[in-house]
């Protein structure tokens, strides 16, 4: 690793900053109103849920060492969590943590 | 310059019920232990949450480290994973402009776009009048952006503490946040479809190219709920 680390950090925030950025270069154009717009909301939602399925189905890093039918019941209890307590976003993560780490534990 | 009123308001977002502190928190927790061991100093953690702030860029700029990749691989490979913030943006800011105020507020505060930021204002911004929109956006930026350099510093300096098992409990946190906030969001067809045929065709592309999964997959779906739900009057 002899590259400097500043250097990397500024490179990576610069390849965040670039969608950003253009992000909102064409949003200037765009009336919330558009049929544009409503494509773009499409896509923003479809994106964020094929990261968030892939992040769970493909994991890299911890999350891979736990056996993808664990990670599964993890998620549907969860979601029954959330739904139990009227949409709270606390409990089913805090559950989410203490069930994965009695499940990798114990199993 | 900012309204004090509606920063703070977008400020306490971070509080109650849906606050996405907890799951922020837990995953730059993992972010700072990740750099530490990988041989950042902590002012050069702090930094890289600063600048970058968006996890899974700075998870691929930690694993392309480790593989001694060049610069432009480095720039490559985060611009990809990151550039979902391209439709996330655009599906924001329109709601945000105003003319009576300044572009630099828009370009500096898209610096904030991410996930839970993201999820929050799309949820809250009917109550706030078009014109305050952006000051409240900012409040709730600083708040989350916050959150995430604190948690960081957190994360480097207890680095020593957290096992496996404790890493394992930290990396479902974040998921498991998304996924209700998803489910929270979806309230009309379009949105709906969006994210269950993202769902479905995220990890479907993935058997093609684990790189561009998400950008392909969230294309794909994202524009058959479109054409489906103007179809059907969204």
């Amino acid at each position: 690793m002899a590259t400097n680390i500043i250097i990397v950090i500024l490179v990576t925030s610069l390849a965040t900053y670039l969608s950003r950025f253009l992000g909102v270069v064409s949003a200037e154009k765009i009336k919330e109103t558009s049929k544009m717009f409503r494509w773009f909301n499409c896509l923003a939602y479809s994106t964020l849920a094929a990261l968030i399925a892939r992040i769970v189905i493909f994991p890299s890093g911890s999350l891979s060492e736990i056996d993808y039918l664990i990670r599964f019941v993890v998620v549907i209890l969860s979601v029954g969590v959330y739904y139990l307590t009227k949409k709270n976003l606390v409990y089913p993560t805090l559950f989410s943590a203490i069930i994965l780490s009695i499940f990798s534990s114990y199993l | 310059m900012i309204d004090t009123k509606y920063f703070l308001k977008g400020f306490k977002s971070i509080k109650g019920v849906g606050s996405p502190a907890i799951a922020l928190g837990a995953s730059f927790v993992a972010i700072g232990a990740l750099l530490k061991n990988l041989g950042f100093t902590i002012q050069e953690s702090i930094f890289s949450t600063f600048l970058t702030y968006a996890l899974p860029g700075s998870l691929v700029m930690a694993e392309s480290m480790l593989i001694g990749a060049s610069l432009i691989n480095i720039f490559i490979a985060v611009w990809l994973v990151n550039a979902r913030l391209y439709p996330m943006t655009v599906a924001l800011m329109p709601l945000l402009m105003h003319e009576n105020q300044p572009r630099w507020k828009y370009y500096l505060s898209c610096h904030f776009i991410a996930v839970s930021s993201w999820l929050i204002m799309k949820d809250n911004y009917e109550n706030i009048e078009k014109e305050n929109r952006i000051d409240f956006w900012i409040g709730i930026g600083t708040a989350t952006w916050s959150v995430a350099i604190f948690s960081t510093i957190i994360g480097y300096v207890a680095s020593d503490f957290l096992n496996k098992d404790i890493l394992i409990g930290l990396a479902i946190i974040n998921p498991i946040y998304f996924i209700c906030m998803m489910i929270g969001a979806m309230k009309t067809l379009q949105i709906s479809l969006s994210v269950i045929l993202g769902t479905i065709l995220g990890p479907v592309f993935y058997f093609l190219s684990p790189e561009w999964c998400i950008l392909f997959g969230g294309f794909v779906a994202g524009t058959i709920a479109f054409l489906l739900g103007e179809k059907s009057g969204n």
